[in-house]
């Protein structure tokens, strides 16, 4: 069986919206390069519907595709909308992904919450919020085994 | 769609000999090596001969080849069982920072039961300094093990030279795990003066579910499974026959063909070296330039992540490798980057190649042409080449 399902392969594949909003009203921007993965999320808003969504990831391929299925699902919603859709609903709406994936690589929705705290940020005169570094794994891959 | 097998460290294909050496222990001579009766005659003949072929490919006798159910289970043998057999004389081991997690694990598991452990630093290109190994000795040193070549950067480690300073200076056995560069290069256990050595024989051609151990005449360890008087003692269970007779096989193989293995894999390693570091912007290659085993490459590319990559190329026939977090199963990216001074950011984009007798020039021409569009993609969504491009346009 492969590790991951049909349609994570489709968006790792043909990642849909994939790029940059220049001048983008929210950005929000996680990850962390010691773990691998860097999620960057921009939105543009209007009558407080995210009219376009942009991303780009550095990452394993459930990052990738998770930054896709959240752009897909987020676009043309209002923002309180787009709040709801949780990392566990884009997991979801992947047909799932592998269980070591789970914590790592799926922070698409976070990131997507993130653009939106920046567009609000922004619009209160307190933005723009800039990267959030998330924390690293640090546990002893020993002690990870035994436990495992 | 052809499919390129670059990751031959993860598995080879059995050569046809080894399976023919094995057909015959399945159905047709299924008896225990061990029975005094007839069933027993021709697996016992069978398992003397696949003894001889192992002793010869290690120039070791006979009496001292174990085998086992892994490489794995080999390293743990000589750790352990050195360890328990000797921790009245003393409860210190010696390691290099780029072992196998057979290796590490094990000593750190030892270290839960009172074992100390030092681990010996490498350079940037994963050479470890003798020098180094003689200052880490201690009175209580009862064990130093080294690899013969790491399995994620194929540097060769100069194990005649550590094996002489360590019995020199110190009453500590020295084993090393050659695990990956078994088959491939020399390892001769005379020649590395070595007291105990670890093998794979699923690595050159064999099956998997054997290993080799290789454990010099006099030198003593307890062994982890206890049981029969199976492999002299040292390793009780009913011997895996099948197994066994074509891991023998292959050894004789790895005995005679080891200069044509050379011969086959350097010209493919060059070109596939060339070929990225020539073909692609910020590209390094990771291991001794020279001193590296014929059949492991390993590069980083930056601003990507491994795993990514390993997928795109896996789209287009070729599997690979990767060192990064996301591949690790525990998500951390690879100790032995790390212990070489790779920046764990840059791990991430780490590529792993291992080569084999089913590869082909035109196989490397075929990856080296292809790589650079997969990684223009990647790095094209990458927020970190973002920055950098912005960076540099400014």
């Amino acid at each position: 069986m492969p590790v991951y399902s049909e349609k994570v392969m489709d968006h790792f594949q043909n990642p849909r919206n994939v790029g940059e909003i220049e001048n983008a009203d929210g950005v929000g921007e996680l990850g962390n390069p010691t773990c691998g993965d860097i999620m960057k999320i921009y939105i543009k808003v209007k009558d407080d519907k995210i009219e376009d969504v942009k991303f780009k990831t550095f990452g394993c391929g459930a990052a990738i595709a998770t930054s896709s299925m959240v752009t897909e699902l987020v676009k043309g919603k209002t923002l309180e909308e787009a709040e709801k859709v949780s990392n566990g609903v884009v997991a979801e709406a992947l047909d799932g992904l592998p269980p070591v994936k789970m914590h790592c690589s799926n922070l698409a929705a976070d990131a997507l919450h993130l653009a939106i705290e920046d567009f609000r940020a922004r619009k209160a005169g307190k933005g723009p919020i800039g990267r959030v570094e998330t924390p690293e794994h640090d546990e002893d891959e020993h002690d990870l085994l035994e436990h495992a | 769609m052809k499919i390129i097998n670059f990751d031959h460290f993860a598995a080879t294909k059995m050569r046809q000999e080894v399976k023919d050496a094995m057909e015959p222990y399945f159905i047709g001579e299924y008896g225990n090596p061990q029975s005094i009766h007839t069933l027993g005659d021709e697996p016992r003949e069978q398992l003397d001969k696949a003894r001889l072929q192992a002793a010869e490919l290690l120039n070791a006798a006979t009496i001292e080849v174990i085998f086992t159910g892994s490489g794995s289970e080999a390293n743990n043998l000589a750790i352990k069982g050195t360890a328990f057999a000797r921790m009245d004389k003393g409860r210190h081991i010696i390691v290099s920072k780029i072992e196998h997690f057979s290796v590490l694990n094990s000593v750190k598991s030892l270290a839960k039961l009172g074992f100390e452990f030092s681990e010996v630093p490498v350079d940037k290109y994963g050479s470890v300094d003798p020098q180094d190994v003689k200052n880490a000795l201690r009175k209580d040193t009862i064990l130093v093990s080294i690899t013969q070549a790491s399995n994620e950067i194929g540097t060769i480690q100069d194990i005649k030279e550590i094996s002489k300073i360590v019995h020199e200076n110190s009453a500590a056995y020295m084993h090393t795990d050659a695990n990956t560069s078994c088959g491939f290069i020399e390892t001769d256990v005379k020649e590395l003066g070595v007291d105990m050595l670890s093998a794979a024989p699923h690595r050159f051609y064999g099956p998997k579910g054997v290993g080799l151990f290789y454990l010099k005449k006099g030198i003593r360890i307890m062994p982890l499974i206890d049981g029969g008087i199976q492999e002299f003692g040292r390793r009780a269970g009913t011997e895996n026959v099948p197994a066994i007779a074509g891991a023998g096989v292959a050894c004789s193989l790895a005995k005679k063909e080891l200069k044509d293995r050379t011969a086959h894999l350097l010209p493919i390693q060059k070109t596939i070296t060339d070929g990225v570091l020539g073909g692609l912007d910020e590209v390094y290659l990771n291991g001794h330039p020279e001193k590296r085993l014929p059949n492991n490459l390993n590069f980083v590319v930056k601003y990507i992540e491994g795993e990514s990559m390993l997928m795109w190329l896996n789209n287009i026939g070729i599997m690979v490798a990767s060192g990064s977090a996301c591949t690790s199963k525990i998500l951390k990216s690879s100790h032995v980057l790390n212990a070489i001074g790779v920046d764990p950011a840059l791990a991430q984009g780490s590529l792993l190649i291992s080569l084999g007798e089913d590869n082909t020039l035109e196989d490397a021409e075929y990856f080296v042409k292809e790589l650079p569009a997969v990684v223009k993609k990647l790095r094209e969504m990458s927020p970190l080449y973002e920055e950098v491009m912005k960076r540099n346009k400014k």
